[in-house]
């Protein structure tokens, strides 16, 4: 699974990464994001579930938070 | 003697403002929400840079604003606007043109359709006299609050009561996090806990939910009234909570209609200084013949605000002191 490290970069640049680095991936596979806690973790995730798609799990560990989803068409 | 080519019915319900200087007016337009399509604005343009200034000014109630109009051209101005697309507005002891903010269609804070509520009022109720004092309504779609509600005479601001479906929710404790009012915490089965008496309706819970758990069970407005600014200023009270959208014009005349009656006789005096005088006792009785399941038991009177001044009584609070 590709891991995808979100931390240290502000919204809504992350946002944006992250869009990008889901372009390059097929449909239906399943990707991790880390993200800060605070704003990042509080609007990426919406954001990504906005463009469809599936979110599988978000779970704080060690300060920062590790978000699970399926990529969409 | 007035020009006999301009027809007064132009100026029946203002929005023509006089101006320093001989015969030189403003002219404010008539923009509901603050929204215009482009092509309206282009018109604008078009009419302030052949009738006007040379700029526009942007009134802080959202309004248009074409300076240095002279009276003479009232008539084309109004006609080249092109009175369907864009109209004048209004001032004086009239219902004024409603502000709001974005709304709800590309804003993700929006709780609710500002704009189609602004559009609503702006077509049903704009330029009612009142008999008595000018009379602002404000539509918030959150409780950010941007267009104010609390120093509007009606404040309407956006709100939804949450509803959790608990086989969606995941357990990330995003929501009690986003919670800045106390009202989610995370229990010790990892499942939230929501606490509805300290929650004021913002929706956060439901904007932050990553899987949609957290769902809108109810959407609607809460209602402050006789809020004003100025000179002395009162912050408007609540009266009503989750009213229901389409229920908001009819809301409005309802206080309008309290106000037109309890201020007969007493001047130019807005509707907060009359609730101060009649009390909330008598404006929620009124309100609740239609309202009721939406209506505050009781309510406090408009809170006032210490300006400072004049100095004097401040020095004179001092003394006491």
């Amino acid at each position: 699974m590709q891991t995808v490290d979100l931390r240290g970069v502000t919204c809504p640049t992350n946002f944006v990464k992250a869009k990008l680095e889901l372009e390059e991936v097929e449909v239906g596979a399943t990707v991790e994001f880390l993200l800060d806690d605070g704003e990042p973790v509080k609007n990426v995730p919406r954001s990504l579930k906005a463009d469809g798609h599936k979110l599988l799990g978000l779970k704080e560990t060690n300060g920062y938070y590790v978000l699970t989803l399926e990529k969409a068409e | 003697m007035a020009n006999p080519k301009i027809d007064l019915k132009n100026l029946k319900a203002g929005g023509f403002i006089k101006e320093r200087g001989k015969d030189l007016f403003t002219v404010r337009l008539r923009v509901p929400g603050g929204r215009l399509s482009v092509d309206r604005l282009a018109k604008i343009a078009q009419v302030a840079q052949k009738y006007g200034k040379g700029y526009v000014h942007l009134s802080v109630r959202q309004s248009i604003e074409l300076i240095n109009i002279h009276f003479a051209d009232f008539d084309t101005v109004v006609a080249e606007l092109g009175e369907e697309q864009q109209k004048v507005a209004s001032c004086g002891a009239r219902v004024r043109v409603p502000t709001a903010c974005g709304g709800c269609e590309y804003n993700p804070n929006g709780l609710v359709d500002t704009q189609k509520a602004a559009l609503e009022v702006d077509a049903k109720l704009f330029g009612t006299a009142t008999g008595h004092h000018k009379f602002k309504v404000c539509f918030a779609g959150c409780p950010f609050d941007c267009p104010k509600s609390a120093i509007n005479d009606v404040g309407f601001q956006g709100a939804i009561w949450p509803k959790l479906d608990a086989g969606a929710c995941i357990g990330c404790g995003l929501c009690a996090k986003s919670c800045t009012e106390g009202a989610l915490a995370m229990g010790e089965d990892g499942n939230p806990v929501f606490t509805g008496e300290n929650c004021i309706y913002c929706g956060d819970c439901v904007k932050v939910c990553p899987t949609s758990a957290w769902e809108v069970e109810k959407r609607g407005y809460s209602v402050r009234i006789g809020g004003k600014w100025g000179r002395r200023p009162l912050v408007g009270t609540l009266y009503a909570t989750f009213l229901p959208e389409e229920k908001a014009v009819d809301f409005i005349a309802a206080v309008l209609a309290w106000y037109q009656e309890k201020a007969e006789g007493a001047g130019r005096v807005r509707l907060g200084d009359i609730i101060m005088r009649e009390g909330t006792a008598s404006l929620l009785e009124r309100l609740r013949q239609d309202f009721a399941e939406y209506l505050l038991e009781e309510t406090i009177p408009p809170q006032v605000i210490d300006t400072q001044l004049p100095l004097r009584a401040q020095e004179e609070k001092t003394c006491k002191r």
